[in-house]
């Protein structure tokens, strides 16, 4: 075979062939583009679908009093609008970026894996199909929040199997996805594209591979001894048979926390492409950067505790829970500081993929700082279960993990699509989603912290106000993203030609390529020169 | 025939989506045979689905290999590939070896009143006392006895560790050009390792008809078959590997310099062995 052919199919060489035609493409391809725009799509669907159980519940909650749905149906909602969250929309969007953009911004070819990159896809809609098949089934969906804590959730009716297996697919999905981003990262970069050189999304896509690879196994093992427990009477989380049901809690946690992590780190990645661009000025601390996102994937093993202040864990796991948490706020805090000091003296402009990341830094920041107040042991033992942890984890997921999936969506749109977005439109969904999410989540914190506990259908009449505004707000976001996906589908469409490094002042491989990106970049290794680098 | 300047991406696959179907009618097979619902046929249905893409996608990647497709680069991609998968696999044992930790050490003593654990002790298992192995307060699956470490499991330690052994010796044969000798001792290994299963499918004989140690003897019956259970299947999963890797080896497949199928199979069995050894003092001797 000649070096050039690399790209052959079944022995009959042929290169720089565009797509293949009808679904075909979609179902058997290799192509790291390809893949990445599957991701999206199904991410968004995921999203709409999420969110959609997300207003159930909301409009159950506007009032007190049982008015829309049961109480049963209201914790299934609660239930399946987390695992739909966490594992069908914010990680597929994630991954989706990943295959999008990494390939692009090392220089390579493809992602590593091709084959196996299409798999880890394609399992995710039946997974989805399986875990939502629940709700149609005798007893329903779980109802036992997103955790799973046993007892309760053994009391699942015959949901109860789909919702593990379901589970036990989307970790097979998240672990090769994972695999192929750490080979493609290790062994894909083109020449001269140093660790160190990299992009700050593919570092901290990097260090998330790793927490995935060493989480979702974990996840794995407790959500199979749950299996066990229920069907083949063993006893992990038995207390009669020398179990212990916080056992659970210990390994479900153990996975949960770099779990949270798994979700922010990209999107520290992303905005720290962004905000540098729209203040045209290198990031600031690029290696301070890099440490700080190993820092935290480190001590994100070591925290996870801070779930657990109120089971009853001796005096020395709560302290030392307790101080281990608190100084995750130190990394964290080099990097929104980093951030700060990146737009201090840009020359910055505010175009859409600008104004999501201010507001990720902003409100993520908050979210932060509540996580800190959550962190304080004594403290959690008012706060725990409560609102108040509601609010803290919607602000770092929302205004933090899926605003820098908008601005990461509104930045790279026009090198995937090889058309400008509109910018009017997409400032208004922008300003409508930073009201809305604050008019939200904001007052949940009062409830919280006035007594409101989680994960109820109903509640005390004092509450009735901010419930209120709660409601309204998730109305207001909720229904400005369908603002979004109308910009989406008309970009695609239409839209002004994008050039092709689209924006005055972004750095990086990836904008050295036409917009729209072709079908196969980078046959060639390219050269790495210091501009085309990080910031 | 080298490949060596170009990174070879396969156009298109069919096979992956073929795995997808196949893990989607296990699954379901599998749930519904959980429930009562069915009997095993669908998820029969979904293994063969999966064994049937397991053929096609090897395949495919070996005729590739064979006919010099594969950089240096992409072999690289499969070191790191595999490298991680094993690291995957030790983390899910690891949530086992938690659990046994956690009741072994916190659960078990608390409930016997330990550390100031007063209050369940007190109203709810006011008799009970701490020794493992334990089925728990309430004994459940019925009086047992617990299974030795000497005999069965030090010989089965002992062949395990042989067979990590002769797996070298093949390996080092290989990278020497000495085919014969490579294949002689990789047919060793996994004869040793059918050993090893036949004595463990014994052992659990011998303890459910013997001993009355069951999977549902508490805590210690279940860490036990959960533990066993999986590395059993893991040595299973290794065998069938290695046998794989035989008939690739006896058709003339690998050579000196390449032979990346081979070595990924080597780690597998060595991590496998390694699982056995933290499992052979943790479950048996400790
Ligand atoms: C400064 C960093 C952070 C600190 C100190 C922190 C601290 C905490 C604490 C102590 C809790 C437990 C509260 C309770 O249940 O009583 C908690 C819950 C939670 N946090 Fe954070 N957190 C931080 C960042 C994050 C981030 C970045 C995410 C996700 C992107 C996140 C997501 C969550 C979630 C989902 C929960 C609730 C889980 C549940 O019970 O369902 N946190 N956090
Ligand atoms: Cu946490």
């Amino acid at each position: 075979m000649a070096a050039t052919t690399h790209d052959v199919h079944d022995g009959h060489g042929e290169h720089h062939h565009g797509p293949a035609k009808g679904l075909g493409r979609w179902l058997f391809t290799t192509n790291h583009k390809d893949i990445g725009t599957l991701y999206l799509l199904f991410s968004l669907l995921m999203f709409l679908v999420g969110g959609s159980m997300a207003l159930i519940i909301r409009a159950e909650l506007f009032q007190p009093g049982l008015q829309l749905v049961d109480p049963h149906f209201f914790n299934q909602m609660t239930t399946m609008h987390a695992l739909i969250m966490v594992f069908g929309a914010v990680m597929p969007a994630f991954v989706g970026l990943a295959n999008w953009m990494l390939p692009m911004m090392v220089g390579a070819p493809d992602m590593a894996l091709p084959r196996m990159n299409n798999w880890s896809f394609w399992i995710l809609p039946f997974a989805f199909t399986m875990l939502l098949s629940t709700l149609f089934m005798p007893g329903g969906g779980p109802a036992s929040g997103w955790t799973l804590y046993p007892p309760l959730v053994l009391q699942t009716g015959d949901a109860f199997p789909f919702v593990i297996l379901a589970i036990h697919l989307m970790g097979i999905s998240s672990i090769m996805g994972a695999i192929n981003v750490i080979a493609t990262i290790f062994n894909m970069r083109a020449p001269g594209m140093t660790l160190m050189r990299m992009p700050l999304f593919v570092w901290t896509w990097l260090i998330t591979a790793f927490l995935l690879i060493a989480v979702m196994p974990v996840l794995a093992g407790a959500v199979t001894m749950l299996l066990t427990d229920r069907y083949f009477a063993t006893s992990f989380f038995n207390a009669a048979g020398g179990g212990d049901p916080v056992l659970f809690q210990h390994i479900f946690w153990f996975f949960g926390h770099p779990e949270v992590y798994i979700m922010i780190l990209p999107a520290f990645g992303v905005v720290s492409q962004i905000i540098p661009t729209f203040s045209r000025k290198p990031l600031f601390g690029y290696h301070s950067m890099v440490y700080a996102t190993a820092a935290i994937a480190f001590l994100s093993f070591i925290v996870w505790g801070h779930h657990m202040f109120t089971v009853g864990m001796p005096l020395t796991a709560e302290l030392f829970f307790m101080y281990a948490t608190m100084l995750i706020a130190v990394p964290t805090g080099v990097k929104v500081f980093n951030w700060v000091a990146t737009m201090w003296r840009g020359a910055m402009t505010f175009e859409t993929p600008m104004l999501f990341s201010i507001a990720f830094v902003i409100l993520f920041t908050i979210g932060g700082f509540s996580g800190l107040m959550l962190a304080i042991a004594p403290a959690d033992f008012q706060y725990h279960d409560t609102y108040f942890v509601v609010a803290h984890f919607h602000y770092v997921l929302v205004p933090g993990a899926v605003f820098s999936i908008m601005a990461a969506v509104y930045y790279w749109l026009p090198k995937w699509t090889g058309h400008m977005y509109n910018e009017r439109l997409s400032r208004i969904h922008f300003w409508l989603s930073v009201i809305g999410v604050n008019v939200l989540f904001f007052p949940q914190h009062f409830l919280g912290l006035a007594g409101m506990p989680r994960r109820v259908p109903d509640y005390a009449l004092q509450f009735t106000e901010w419930n209120m505004v709660s409601s309204i707000g998730a109305f207001i976001y909720g229904i400005s993203q369908l603002l979004f996906v109308y910009i989406v589908i008309q970009t695609i469409r239409a839209g002004d030609k994008a050039t092709d490094r689209v924006w005055e002042g972004a750095h990086g491989l990836e904008w050295t390529v036409p917009s729209p990106a072709p079908y196969h970049t980078f046959d060639k290794p390219p050269k790495i020169s210091t501009a085309d680098a990080h910031g | 025939m080298s490949a060596d300047n170009g990174y070879y991406v396969p156009h298109q696959s069919i096979w992956p989506i073929v795995g997808s179907i196949g893990l989607f009618v296990t699954m379901i097979g599998l749930a519904n045979m959980l429930t009562g619902a069915w009997n095993a046929s669908v998820l029969l249905v979904g293994a063969t689905i999966l064994l049937i893409m397991i053929f096609g996608w090897f395949g495919a990647v070996i005729k590739e290999s064979e006919s010099g497709l594969y950089s240096q680069q992409v072999d690289r991609s499969f070191r790191w590939g595999m490298g991680w998968f094993i690291f995957s696999e030790i983390m899910f044992f690891a949530a086992f070896f938690g659990a046994l930790f956690y009741a072994r050490q916190f659960a078990l003593p608390w409930m016997a009143g330990d550390a100031g654990r007063l209050v369940t002790h007190e109203f709810l298992w006011p008799t009970f006392e701490y020794v493992w192995p334990s089925s728990g307060p309430a004994e459940l699956g019925g009086e047992f006895q617990p299974m030795g470490w000497w005999a069965l499991p030090t010989i089965n330690t002992l062949i395990l560790i042989t067979s990590s052994i002769t797996l070298t010796f093949s390996h080092e044969a290989m990278r020497h050009n000495q085919r014969q000798k490579h294949i002689n001792w990789l047919a060793l290994t996994i004869v040793l390792g059918l050993i090893f299963l036949g004595l463990q499918m014994y052992e659990y004989v011998y303890a459910y008809t013997e001993l009355n140690l069951r999977l549902e003897t508490g805590i210690y019956g279940s860490t036990f078959y959960m533990l066993t259970g999986f590395h059993g299947l893991h040595v299973a999963i290794g065998a069938i590997i290695l046998a794989v890797i035989l008939g690739r080896s006896l058709r003339g497949h690998f050579t000196a310099e390449r032979h990346f199928g081979f070595e990924a199979a080597v780690w597998y069995w060595h991590f496998v062995d390694v699982v056995w050894l933290f499992l052979f003092i943790c479950i048996y001797v400790l």
